[in-house]
């Protein structure tokens, strides 16, 4: 034991520099060996290769029907909008939350009176923006449940949210926001994309 | 007086940190010569932390059934983003384990780091590697394949060879009566989480138990037993920072080491990845040759090298453990006066390379076929290994020593 | 220090041997060079024109062989037979249990043949094929005695025939012969199975060469750290003497 003995003197600059060299390195390391252990949690190959865009065709759905298909696991509509349904659409804009679709709940090609890219053809996620549920398609006008003022549209069994058949919310039910829309583009009149925005938009 | 320091003595108050950080770092003192072997304690701890992290991550996308194992594995190495570094890092890592642990074992054996007064030291020490042996068997059936199954096939029927319980013992190990889908999951939850805890908890032990008695060292002679004025070893450093700063440089060139088989070699040609352990399991086919991997392969040459004896394979599976067995009776088969083989006799010197070689020797051959010449090696080295033992409290009490220093050298 | 020497210098004798001791029918190198982007382009093409049709390879996305130079249009117009997009994995429509029934063994999966074969085995695996009539098949193999496996390359290759040669007792194969010709020279049907099994080598583990960088640049970032490393610990031990 004879430390700092011997009259040796101790430079301590020279430690306090090696000290944070060999500490800024060895970060650099561990930083090193952080990243791909955090990496291997984002979505793997085969995730990505299921949430690949999902081509829905779109020339069976009769007006005023729905249809479910999936994308990234979630249920994803597409409901075939009947000119009487639409010409309902504006008539309730005072008991919507956001009528104007402010909130980014959209691509931007979206942002419209109706929130689609063809009017008759509403695409949306069908998962409640509260908690998660699936709301279900209620597109009777004035249904006995709902209401004498039920314009048809979405209702979530599991806490009561409504929206109309532009996926916009009510006001007073518990959902914050207007249900989302998927981006998504037209490949031909009858072949939807799902997953990929539309091109220049 | 510093927000650190306030801090600082807020939790002291509460909680022995400073105390802590004194006893085991930077009041801990270790002797000032250790030298190369003294490395791989440190370096065991590194590698058990980087199993124990990398195989989190492979958890999370492991799968522990029989349909799916084999995939996973691939799934693992294809699909998910860094999986097969998170996964080669895995395998070698255990491989490496039992490198740093023989060479930490042999610096054991050379410096006579068992005796009194650190006997618990050694047996905590045997205890971890008996249950490193326990998790790296159980854990290399998780790939499911061709070597995974039969290699816990031919282990576990070492079992069904203990006269009367062996049958309904081995039965009850695999839960069924091959190793299957039911095999597969307890040694998954075996592997993941009760070894790996009973791993942590004899490590811990170990150090507490080292850092009771302090270290031993390149000597063998004890430092505590000349100190100075304020009762500080005269020939002891603070662990930190001496040791901390050399243990850094230790693990560097490990990892050096470490990384190439990582990033060039991952299979070792085969020695750390089987290539048929590209195969997915196959009840029906076994593979032409079954050898354990690299680190058991001692034991199964001794295995092999007794022969059925009234018509049981029972004699070699007893042997196979005595050979273990009896490293927790090292500390009282040793009457040596001196510990370090710097000061030992001709004796123990040449019967410590005997038994490295009979140890290397069995690791070698249990890698190959059996064969006439093989057997007959193997019995050799087996009795060799096992007289090394038995015959120890008379050579070394009959080996010539030299007198130890009174102070460490160099 | 010595001692240590010796024991290193034995471990390092002890893989020599065991590859000594090694049997079989020598194997012909295979020309494995994954850099080579058209090579397994080519390979790429074989497989799945002659492989996929029996052997899945499940592990394996279509999507992965944009590894290979190739753009999403090129693998779904030249690659994609047995699926509908490139983000699903090499699988086939065989049953296997059908399989077993028609070939005596269900067509293993490829995913990781070469990490479980090797490279040189499938190359001269997939050459060695020669005609038998004693075989369901009509065909047998050298390196595979027995073999499942017909000869699918047969109409590229032509037909084998063995010349055998006695040695002691037995009569071995001394090497095979030409008997009816394919559609392409042997030569180049050498070529195709060394694109097929360079294919195959590079299937077994798509990151390894990606691997194989990096491990240059841990190696060089490990050897900059031991140099401060090494200079911290050389400056606080001048206080141990």
């Amino acid at each position: 034991m004879s430390q700092e003995a011997d009259g040796q003197k101790v430079d301590t600059r020279k430690r306090k520099f090696l000290i944070a060299a060999t500490s800024a390195v060895g970060g650099v390391a561990v930083a090193g060996v952080a990243v791909p252990l955090v990496m291997s949690m984002l979505p793997s190959a085969r995730a990505k290769a299921a949430g690949a865009p999902v081509d829905v065709d779109i020339s069976k759905i009769e007006p005023g029907m729905l249809l479910t298909s999936e994308w990234r696991g979630k249920p994803v509509w597409v409901v075939n909008r009947t000119k009487e349904m639409l010409d309902l659409l504006g008539k309730h804009d005072d008991k919507l939350v956001d009528p104007n679709s402010e909130q980014p709940q959209q691509p931007p090609y979206c942002k419209n009176a109706t929130r689609s890219i063809k009017p008759e053809y509403l695409v949306a996620v069908g998962i409640c923006t509260h908690l998660g549920c699936s709301p279900t398609y209620r597109k009777e006008v004035g249904a006995a449940d709902l209401g004498a003022d039920w314009p048809g549209g979405f209702f979530c069994p599991c806490h009561g949210s409504r929206f109309d058949l532009a996926a916009r919310v009510f006001k007073n039910v518990p959902a914050p926001t207007n249900l989302v829309i998927p981006p998504h583009q037209y490949l031909s009149d009858t072949k939807l994309l799902i997953g990929v925005d539309t091109k220049g938009a | 007086m510093s927000a650190l320091q306030k801090m600082m003595g807020w939790i002291d108050d509460r909680f022995p940190l400073t105390a802590t950080y004194k006893a085991h770092l930077s009041e801990y003192y270790a002797p000032k010569n250790f030298n190369f072997w003294y490395f791989f304690g440190s370096l065991a701890l590194l590698v058990l932390v980087m199993q124990i992290v990398t195989g989190i991550f492979l958890t999370m996308n492991y799968k522990p059934d029989s349909e799916l194992a084999f995939g996973s594995v691939e799934y693992i190495m294809r699909d998910v983003d860094w999986g097969w570094l998170i996964r080669y890092m895995h395998s070698t890592g255990a491989s490496m384990f039992f490198v740093v642990v023989y060479l930490h074992m042999f610096r054991g054996l050379m410096y006579g780091s068992y005796r009194k007064p650190r006997e618990l030291i050694w047996i905590f020490g045997v205890l971890i590697y008996l249950a490193l042996m326990a998790e790296a068997f159980l854990g290399y059936l998780l790939p499911w394949g061709q070597m995974s199954y039969w290699g816990a096939q031919v282990i576990v029927n070492l079992f069904a060879a203990v006269p009367f319980i062996g049958d309904d013992l081995s039965l009850w190990i695999r839960g069924d009566y091959v190793i299957s889908d039911a095999t597969l999951n307890r040694f998954f939850a075996f592997h993941v989480i009760a070894l790996p805890l009973v791993l942590i908890a004899l490590v811990a032990v170990h150090l507490v138990a080292l850092h009771e008695v302090g270290s031993n060292n390149p000597d063998g002679i004890e430092i505590k037993k000349k100190k100075d004025a304020n009762g500080i070893p005269l020939d002891g450093i603070p662990f930190h920072p001496y040791y901390t700063v050399k243990d850094i440089v230790g693990v560097i060139v490990f990892l050096m080491v470490f990384s190439a088989i990582v990033f060039f070699g991952p299979t070792m040609g085969g020695y750390f990845l089987e290539a048929n352990n590209f195969i997915p399991a196959d009840p029906l086919k076994t593979p032409p040759h079954i050898a354990p991997l690299w680190y058991f392969t001692p034991f199964y040459a001794i295995l092999r090298a007794v022969p059925p004896m009234f018509g049981s394979q029972f004699p070699g599976v007893v042997a196979m453990g005595l050979s273990i067995v009896l490293l927790f009776f090292l500390p009282w088969l040793d009457r040596g006066k001196v510990k370090s083989i710097r000061y030992r006799g001709p004796i123990y010197k040449i019967a410590l390379a005997l038994f490295i070689v009979a140890f290397v020797g069995l690791g070698y051959l249990g890698l190959l076929p059996p064969s006439p010449v093989a057997t007959i090696l193997a019995q050799t080295f087996s009795v060799i290994y096992f007289l090394f033992f038995l015959l120890m409290p008379w050579y070394t009490s009959i080996d010539k020593t030299k007198p130890e220093p009174e102070r460490v050298t160099g | 220090m010595k001692r240590l020497k010796n024991f290193l210098l034995l471990l390092m004798a002890v893989p020599v041997i065991a590859l000594a001791s090694e049997e079989g029918p020598a194997l012909d190198k295979a020309p494995i060079n994954l850099s080579d982007h058209e090579s397994l382009q080519r390979g790429a093409r074989i497989f799945v024109n002659y492989c996929l049709n029996c052997h899945s390879a499940s592990a394996m996305r279509y999507s992965r062989m944009e590894d290979l130079g190739l753009t999403e249009e090129q693998i779904k117009e030249n690659l994609l037979f047995a699926a509908e997009k490139p983000g699903e994995t090499m699988t086939v429509a065989m049953n296997k249990k059908e399989a077993k029934g028609w070939f005596g063994s269900a067509p293993p999966d490829l995913s990781v043949i070469a990490r479980a074969r090797g490279s040189d085995w499938l190359y001269t695996y997939l050459r060695s094929f020669y005609r038998d009539d004693s075989r369901p098949t009509g065909w047998n193999n050298v390196v595979f005695d027995k073999v499942a496996m017909p000869h699918v390359l047969w109409s590229l290759q032509g037909e084998m025939v063995p010349v055998r040669k006695k040695e002691g007792e037995h009569e071995v194969i001394e090497r095979l012969e030409l008997a009816k010709p394919g559609s392409v020279t042997l030569a180049e049907y050498d070529a195709m199975v060394g694109d097929l099994v360079n294919y195959l080598t590079w299937m077994g583990e798509p990151d390894q060469l990606k691997r194989k960088e990096l491990g240059l640049i841990v190696l060089a970032f490990l050897a900059i750290f031991f140099v401060v490393a090494y200079y911290l610990k050389k400056e606080f031990w001048k206080d141990v003497h």
